[in-house]
């Protein structure tokens, strides 16, 4: 019931807003596996992130990505819930505190990879200012050392952060890209792995053009 | 009712291009070279934009004209991307968008005196008031320029191929008109198509601009040459053109069209880019294949606009 509610809603309003209104592009899609489980590790600057990764993807493929939030932000109101859960099958994860007692917080995404799925994992934690990388959480590297035969695969969105920023309600078209990086593995050292990710996120991001030349130009990059 | 030389001539474009398919294909089969596959990719594409361009023509002038918009729509959206923008004129760039629907309704009412106003004196007076409210003083002349200039290249240059189509009219439109449009947007394309072929044929190293080391003067005399001839080929036959008038437009749009595609090489490497974007395989994004009828529209309607040649 809710599968076909959410294809219907993916295919007729998601879609069609993000592919047609917004504009997106894929840069390097053949650097994807073609099948199994994989963690995507992206920056984030807008909700906007995570449909605009399933809306570059055949529709048959929807059921098998996974995105990871924040169960104190989803959870809040029951609106944002039944969407995060239903439209996005949203992995909660808690973001404040770990009690023993709590158990192992990444249960679900293990049993996720376990069952080929695709994890969409945002290591800053929160959405930062476009154009600036904040520093990276370990819970990819835990994820990893667990699963050393699952690619990790960095990704660079550019776009989404003018089109819905933190702050903003109304989204406004921009044509945003989604790069793919070259898949890591896990190499048994929890920060060197952390560090080569955002290294692959932040080499994309500096392949972009730069408008250094005009000094006015610098004064906008900053003001963005 | 579509005349008969509009079919005619359509046939001729669809075979003539299917002639050039087949020997590059014969060409990239022979020696895959990437300059090769580059040009298979800019055909493959080509076919995909005639027959759009086609079933708009054909289906009559409102859906010619929601096409015309929706090119403006994607063209803006891309320049607005490319430029660097504020994030305090988020609701201004929104509005900006609104212009397109709003500009191309006066265009389908035929109403030339506010079609000529709209975009740089009322959107113009609009955008600064609403930028200066929004009350962010820094980079306060680079965001109104740029958006500004973008409207005007995007929206209201391109909105005159939408304008041919109701010259004739005292209020609506006319469907005799897509003639006009065909002429123009063909010529536009076959002059693009003749400075680059010219240039990577005969062209020699130097270039006769410093924007763009690809436009040598062999590119720009052949391609002109052949935009001329071509038009005073079908001008007559097509439209209700003379000779001589037909010449004259060859030689504007020839001119026009050159300007408008190095104005848009200008832009892109101002902002350190090769490509506007990546809707169209093989020739980058919409920008970059409508950079001459961004020129020419206007050229050729005021052209026959003003010696009443329709």
């Amino acid at each position: 019931m809710f599968k076909i509610l959410r294809y219907c809603i993916h295919m007729l309003l998601i879609r069609p807003f993000l592919l047609g209104f917004v504009g997106l592009n894929l840069i390097y899609r053949e650097r994807l596996p073609a099948s199994g489980a994989a963690i995507l590790v992206a920056n984030h600057n807008s909700h906007l992130d995570v449909p605009a990764i399933i809306s570059l993807f055949p529709l048959g493929l929807l059921d098998k990505f996974r995105p990871v939030g924040a169960r104190g932000y989803f959870f809040r109101n029951r609106v944002l819930a039944w969407c995060a859960i239903h439209l996005f099958r949203l992995i909660p994860l808690n973001r404040d505190r770990f009690l023993p007692s709590d158990g192992d917080p990444l249960h679900e995404c293990s049993r996720a990879l376990e069952k080929n799925e695709i994890l969409i994992i945002f290591p800053e934690g929160t959405r930062g200012i476009p154009g600036q990388l904040g520093p990276f959480k370990p819970g990819i590297s835990h994820l990893a050392r667990r699963h050393p035969d699952v690619p990790v695969i960095p990704i660079f969105i550019d776009g989404t952060g003018k089109v819905l920023p933190k702050d903003a309600y109304i989204p406004v078209p921009f044509v945003c890209d989604v790069y793919i990086g070259n898949a890591v593995r896990w190499n048994g050292d929890k920060k060197m792995f952390l560090q080569i990710i955002r290294q692959e996120i932040l080499n994309m991001n500096n392949q972009l053009p730069h408008f250094a030349t005009d000094p006015n130009h610098e004064i906008l990059n900053q003001i963005y | 009712m579509i005349p008969d030389n509009i079919m005619v001539f359509l046939e001729i474009i669809i075979v003539t291009l299917s002639i050039v398919t087949t020997v590059i294909y014969g060409l990239v089969k022979y020696k895959p070279t990437a300059e090769l596959k580059e040009i298979w990719l800019r055909i493959r594409t080509w076919w995909m934009m005639i027959i759009i361009f086609m079933i708009a023509i054909l289906l009559g002038p409102v859906i010619s004209l929601v096409f015309f918009a929706l090119l403006s729509f994607l063209a803006l959206r891309e320049f607005l991307s490319l430029i660097p923008t504020r994030s305090v004129d988020r609701p201004t760039l929104l509005c900006v968008y609104l212009t397109i629907p709003m500009q191309y309704l006066l265009i389908a009412n035929g109403n030339y005196e506010i079609f000529v106003i709209f975009v740089p004196l009322i959107v113009f007076l609009f955008l600064a008031s609403s930028m200066v409210l929004a009350g962010e003083t820094p980079g306060f002349i680079s965001a109104i320029s740029t958006l500004n200039w973008g409207l005007m290249l995007t929206v209201y240059l391109l909105g005159y191929v939408g304008f041919v189509l109701v010259i004739t009219s005292d209020g609506g439109l006319i469907t005799s008109n897509a003639v006009l449009v065909l002429f123009l947007v063909f010529l536009t394309e076959l002059n693009d198509v003749a400075q680059y072929t010219f240039g990577k044929l005969f062209g020699t190293t130097t270039a006769i601009i410093k924007v763009s080391p690809n436009k040598t003067a062999e590119g720009f005399a052949g391609g002109l040459s052949i935009t001329i001839l071509s038009a005073v080929l079908i001008g007559p036959w097509l439209t209700s053109f003379t000779t001589w008038e037909s010449l004259i437009a060859g030689i504007l749009i020839g001119v026009a069209g050159f300007l408008g595609d190095i104005t848009i090489s200008a832009v892109k490497r101002d902002l350190g880019i090769k490509d506007t974007g990546r809707l169209l395989p093989g020739h980058g994004g919409v920008l970059d294949r409508v950079d001459s009828l961004l020129f020419t529209a206007p050229v050729f309607f005021h052209y026959i606009y003003q010696f009443k040649l329709y």
